[in-house]
């Protein structure tokens, strides 16, 4: 039997350091993508014409009704087939992006639908149209209420982004494993891995916070 | 000519919800600086056919003109759209529960409108908002927020906010029924003064005195119809419908 032994750990730093900042580049990438999106999502799920809002609706279905890795694989091998070769990186972006987008806009979406339409009335009699009204009034205010929400999202968002290893890109997970592969500790190293999700999503919570007091400010 | 032309008319308005017509053909018009109250008993239409002057409810007859300009005119979706966000903007609206934007400052609540509808520098528009604040009697609160203010001041807020885009006509959906009554008089208090500018006010309202001080002319309403209209002094001393008599023995006794 082999003891513990994190005295190794300082050695793989480098690698280990790389993987923690891809992982925080792709988790933010991520999250500022599938927070715009879904809004663009729950805007055009509420308001644009049956053409399109059928085919959203039954897109975001299927992405929310199938694993993330299978989505992944999908866009990252799959798309090759027919001639879209996206790189591992973005792959693993636009997958993740997609996947809490699709949840983003069910939360937008309930946070819009839930607004008293006396602050749509007030906009229109004061003559602005109705996506001025939308794009000033309606939409400031469903994201100021749907922070919590979106914030655990992120925060399950940055977690699940270790799936994107499975494509071959060396985030943190996928730099624990190069490195376990060399010296044969797992333990250390996926331990290292998991305190570090753990530090990162404190800073998140504290990050999302801040943003909760703020809006808190404004009511 | 301009000065006889009516700024706000209504001709045969009429208007289902489902199978219920809650408008059976109203007409009426509103001078240039006359002040107009709408009494009625609740559900008897007055909301609705105040919402319909500005469009927040179609009419599914009948015709709405503000100053020689069809309101609800037969025009395709886009250039509907077009024209009735210019028409409103020409419409104040106060709302009975104020409807201000609790994400935005005062200061943004009425300045929101001119900035982004007429291209008004902020500048510009931050003084246009001092002197509408000034009007309401709350320039102090020109950086608060919505949910710091009492109900009678978020009233005064929208008030200023609608007189900010400058309007021909002021409507008021039952503008103090959601105040506490210590706070009804503050709000009455603006809507005199704006009386007194001659600015043309359609009102409606649950208060009978309020109406009798300030209107020129007072319609009472039941069931989707006109019952009788007339000078204040004279409808509420002498109404010649048994409808508005009952209606008035039943306010002024409750």
């Amino acid at each position: 039997m082999q003891g513990l032994d994190f005295s190794i750990v300082p050695e793989y730093w480098p690698l280990i350091g790389k993987g923690l900042w891809w992982t925080v580049v792709i988790s933010m990438a991520s999250a500022v993508l599938s927070v715009i999106a879904g809004i663009g999502f729950a805007l055009l799920v509420l308001y644009a014409s049956p053409v399109v809002r059928y085919p959203l609706r039954l897109f975001m279905w299927l992405f929310m009704g199938t694993p993330l890795l299978l989505q992944l694989f999908l866009i990252y091998f799959g798309l090759v087939q027919i001639g879209i070769d996206i790189p591992a990186i973005w792959s693993g972006i636009i997958g993740l992006s997609l996947h809490f987008a699709v949840y983003n806009a069910d939360i937008f979406r309930a946070g819009i639908a839930s607004l008293d339409k006396g602050q749509t009335e007030a906009a229109r009699s004061l003559g602005f149209g109705a996506w001025r009204t939308r794009f000033y009034i309606v939409v400031p205010q469903a994201v100021r209420n749907t922070v919590p929400a979106i914030g655990n999202m992120m925060i399950a968002l940055l977690k699940e982004s270790s799936i994107v290893s499975m494509i071959g890109i060396a985030e943190l997970v996928h730099s624990a494993q190069l490195v376990i592969s060399e010296t044969y500790r797992p333990f250390e190293f996926y331990l290292t891995a998991a305190a570090l999700y753990y530090i990162l999503n404190l800073v998140l919570e504290a990050v999302l916070r801040g943003i909760e007091r703020k809006v808190e400010l404004s009511r | 000519m301009n000065d006889v032309r009516p700024m706000i008319e209504v001709r045969g308005a009429r208007k289902f919800f489902g199978p219920l017509e809650v408008l059976k053909g109203i007409d009426f018009s509103v001078a240039r600086g006359q002040i107009v109250a709408v009494i009625g008993p609740s559900g008897s239409g007055k909301s609705t056919l105040l919402r319909s002057i500005n469009h927040l409810e179609t009419l599914d007859g009948g015709e709405v003109w503000l100053d020689g300009v069809q309101v609800n005119q037969k025009l395709d979706r886009r250039a509907f759209e077009r024209h009735i966000n210019r028409v409103r903007q020409q419409m104040g609206m106060v709302f009975q529960h104020f409807n201000l934007f609790p994400h935005l400052s005062v200061l943004e609540n009425i300045t929101i409108a001119p900035i982004k509808l007429k291209g008004m520098p902020k500048a510009e528009a931050r003084t246009l908002a001092l002197k509408m604040l000034d009007k309401v009697g709350l320039a102090d609160k020109i950086d608060a927020f919505p949910a710091r203010l009492s109900g009678g001041q978020k009233q005064r807020v929208a008030i200023a906010r609608a007189l900010a885009m400058q309007p021909k006509v002021m409507l008021f959906d039952e503008a103090t029924s959601a105040l506490d009554p210590e706070l009804v008089d503050e709000v009455n208090l603006v809507m005199k003064q704006l009386a007194a500018e001659h600015m043309t006010m359609v009102i409606v309202t649950h208060e009978m005195r309020f109406a009798a001080e300030v209107a020129d002319r007072v319609i009472f309403m039941a069931d989707g119809a006109v019952v009788e209209e007339g000078k204040p002094e004279d409808l509420f001393r002498n109404p010649t419908q048994e409808r508005t008599r009952g209606f008035l023995k039943k306010f002024l006794n409750g």
